[in-house]
């Protein structure tokens, strides 16, 4: 199991940043990640696979300013 | 007679921490103009401004410039600004866009730098080339300055390194009015935030 902006989720074998976002909808193109307080880059998304209890932060970019 | 029950100690180790401290700011648009503004007057030493933009009348809405200023660079209004409420201190501008694959370049040597860019892509971009290329500086960066009201969905995300000032629910300025009420608080939310993680928390000592 694992934890989205503070909703449990479950945990799969080998997903990456990618395909979490993708299975659970966040379709906001513009995002910073957060695994267990650690930043991962976009360019990481496709190759970072997700530890099994791992809290995760989703921040998207709204534009303004 | 409240000088008398003011720490002195703290005020002027306050004021001489900041003096000796620098921000980069990233766009001085609402944001950065404000943000700017309130940190020259708190006292930083140093601010390093960069932005390409000129001043346009529909900008007096909410950034700080005047209608005086209209036609002339921002970074050179705001310069202006700036000096009228401190001569002293130190100011470096860069008129210029943030290019891709180089946006750390005029914010190498400064203590904290602050995102104040407007589109959303442009913002991911500057977020994750200064967390890849200045590791150990702390960027405070805002994402959901656009309408008004909900002063109370306003919060800080730290991660690392890295503080956005946020507001998930907030529309995309794309969509919607920007404002100075709401931006100006936004503003003034990053520089406070520079100012905390340059004098620590403060503690009531």
């Amino acid at each position: 199991m694992i934890e989205v902006n503070g909703k449990k989720v479950d945990w799969v074998e080998n997903e990456t940043v990618s395909q979490l976002l993708k299975r659970v909808r966040y379709i906001f193109p513009l995002v910073v990640v957060k695994i267990n307080d650690k930043v991962i880059l976009k360019k990481d998304f496709s190759t970072y696979s997700i530890p099994d209890n791992s809290k995760i932060a989703v921040i998207h970019m709204i534009s303004g300013g | 007679m409240v000088k008398k029950f003011m720490n002195k100690q703290k005020f002027e180790r306050i004021k001489k921490t900041l003096k000796n401290s620098s921000v980069g700011i990233a766009g001085v648009g609402g944001l950065g103009s404000n943000a700017a503004v309130a940190l020259a007057r708190a006292g930083i030493g140093r601010l390093v401004l960069v932005d390409f933009d000129r001043v346009e009348e529909s900008n007096l809405d909410r950034q700080y410039y005047f209608l005086d200023q209209v036609g002339t660079t921002k970074v050179e209004a705001i310069r202006n600004n700036i000096k009228r409420v401190n001569p002293e201190i130190k100011i470096t501008v860069h008129n210029n866009k943030l290019k891709k694959g180089s946006m750390e370049k005029p914010f190498i040597d400064v203590d904290v730098v602050i995102e104040a860019l407007d589109k959303a892509e442009m913002k991911a971009e500057f977020i994750e080339e200064i967390l890849l290329k200045l590791p150990d500086t702390p960027i405070v960066a805002a994402s959901g300055v656009a309408g008004y009201g909900h002063c109370d969905r306003i919060n800080t995300q730290r991660i690392g390194k890295l503080y956005i000032c946020y507001d998930e629910h907030a529309p995309s300025s794309d969509d919607d009015i920007l404002l100075a009420p709401r931006i100006a608080l936004m503003a003034n939310w990053e520089a406070n935030l520079a100012v905390e993680i340059i004098l620590g928390e403060d503690s009531n000592d």
